[in-house]
C-alpha cells in the first residue's frame, strides 16, 4: 500500500486549515480547496484515483464510525429537543422533504440525468450521511460530497443575510432553517450570531440526516 | 486502555448497523442505523456517556478531513459534470433558497401560534 495518498491529503488539508484559521471566509473552506487541489494534482500529474485511494481510502472508511459518533451530540441535546420538539419536528419534516423534492425536480426540469438526480437529492444533509445515502440509492457519492459542501458554503456565505431579507427574526426558526438547509457549514455560521440558534441548528443537522436517510430511499422510488 | 472501550463501542455499533442494513436488505446506510442504536443504548443506560464521549468527539470534530478522499473522486466524473453543469448548479441554488425560506417560515409560524 503506497503512503502517498494519505500524506498528500493530510499535508494539503493542514495547509488550507491554517489558511482558514487566519482568514475565516466561505471561499477559504479547507475541504473544498483541498479537494480541488488534490484533484488537479492527480488530473494534471496523470495519477489514478485508485492509487490515491490506496491509503487515503482509510479516511473515507472512518466516515462510518464518525456518523455513529453523532449519537453523542444528539444525546447531549435531548433537553433542547424536548424543549423545542414541535418546531424541530415540523422544521425537519417540511424542510427535509422540501430539500429533497426541490433539488430533484429542479435538476430534472433542467435536464439532469438520473444518476445526477440521485446524487443531488441528499445534498442538504451532513456530508458523511449524504455520502452513505448516495451510495445506497445508486447516486455518485463523489458528486454528492462536492454538492453537499457547495450547499454548505452557500448557507455559510449568504444564509443569515437571506433570512434577514425575508424578515425571519426568530432565533429558533433561523437556527432550524440553517441546520436543515446547509448542515455543518450553516451551523458554524449561525453559531457566530447566537448560541441558541447554533445549538438548534446543530441538532437539526444531525436529525435531518437521520430523517433523510430513513425517508429518501423510499421517497425516491415513487419520484 | 480507556480509549479502546470507546473505540470498541463506536466500531461495534458501526458493525451492528452495517450488519442490520445488509441482513434485512435495508436501503438505509448502516452508519445511520449504528448511530440510532448507539443513541438508544445511551438513552436506555446500557452505554454510559463517559465511556464514549471523548472518542466520539474526536471523530465528530475531525470529520471534515474524511470528506476529501470521496470528494477527490469527482475527477472520475469531470465529463459528466461538464455536460450536467446547468441542472447541477440550478438545482443547488434553487433548492437552497426554497428550503431555507420554507423551513424558516414554517417554524416561525409555529412559534407565533404558540405565543
Amino acid at each position: 500500500m503506497n503512503p502517498y495518498g494519505m500524506a498528500i491529503t493530510l499535508v494539503v488539508f493542514y495547509v488550507f486549515s491554517e489558511l482558514h484559521a487566519r482568514r475565516k471566509a466561505f471561499y477559504t473552506n479547507p475541504v473544498l480547496l483541498s479537494i480541488a487541489t488534490i484533484a488537479a494534482f492527480l488530473w494534471f500529474g496523470g495519477f489514478s484515483y485508485d492509487s490515491y485511494m490506496e491509503s487515503a481510502g482509510i479516511l473515507k472508511f472512518l466516515l462510518g464510525p464518525a456518523v455513529v459518533s453523532l449519537a453523542v451530540p444528539v444525546y447531549r441535546g435531548l433537553d433542547t429537543i424536548k424543549a423545542y420538539w414541535k418546531e424541530i419536528a415540523a422544521g425537519i419534516t417540511v424542510g427535509g422533504t422540501v430539500a429533497i423534492l426541490s433539488a430533484f425536480y429542479t435538476a430534472e426540469v433542467l435536464g439532469g440525468s438520473s444518476n445526477v438526480l440521485l446524487s443531488i437529492a441528499p445534498k442538504s444533509v451532513t456530508t458523511a450521511i449524504a455520502i452513505g445515502i448516495s451510495e445506497k440509492i445508486g447516486g455518485i457519492p463523489s458528486l454528492t460530497a462536492v454538492l453537499v459542501i457547495l450547499t454548505g458554503i452557500l448557507g455559510n456565505a449568504v444564509g443569515p443575510e437571506l433570512l434577514n431579507v425575508f424578515r425571519v427574526r426568530d432565533r429558533v426558526a433561523r437556527g432550524l432553517a440553517m441546520g436543515v438547509t446547509s448542515h455543518g457549514l450553516g451551523t458554524a455560521r449561525i453559531l457566530l450570531e447566537d448560541e441558541i440558534a447554533g445549538g438548534v441548528s446543530g441538532l437539526a443537522m444531525a436529525l435531518n440526516g437521520v430523517f433523510t436517510a430513513l425517508v429518501l430511499p423510499y421517497l425516491i422510488k415513487i419520484l | 486502555m480507556n480509549a479502546y472501550r470507546g473505540l470498541a463501542i463506536i466500531f461495534g455499533f458501526y458493525a451492528l448497523g452495517e450488519f442490520t442494513s445488509s441482513a434485512f436488505n435495508l436501503p438505509i446506510p448502516g452508519s445511520v442505523l449504528g448511530m440510532l442504536f448507539l443513541l438508544a443504548a445511551l438513552t436506555a443506560g446500557i452505554v454510559r456517556l463517559e465511556w464514549v464521549e471523548n472518542e466520539a468527539e474526536l471523530f465528530v470534530k475531525n470529520m471534515s478531513v474524511m470528506f476529501i478522499p470521496p470528494g477527490v473522486g469527482i475527477i472520475l466524473y469531470i465529463s459528466l459534470l461538464k455536460s450536467q453543469l446547468i441542472p447541477v448548479v440550478g438545482a443547488i441554488v434553487v433548492s437552497f433558497l426554497v428550503t431555507l425560506i420554507t423551513t424558516a417560515k414554517v417554524v416561525e409560524l409555529l412559534r407565533r401560534e404558540g405565543r
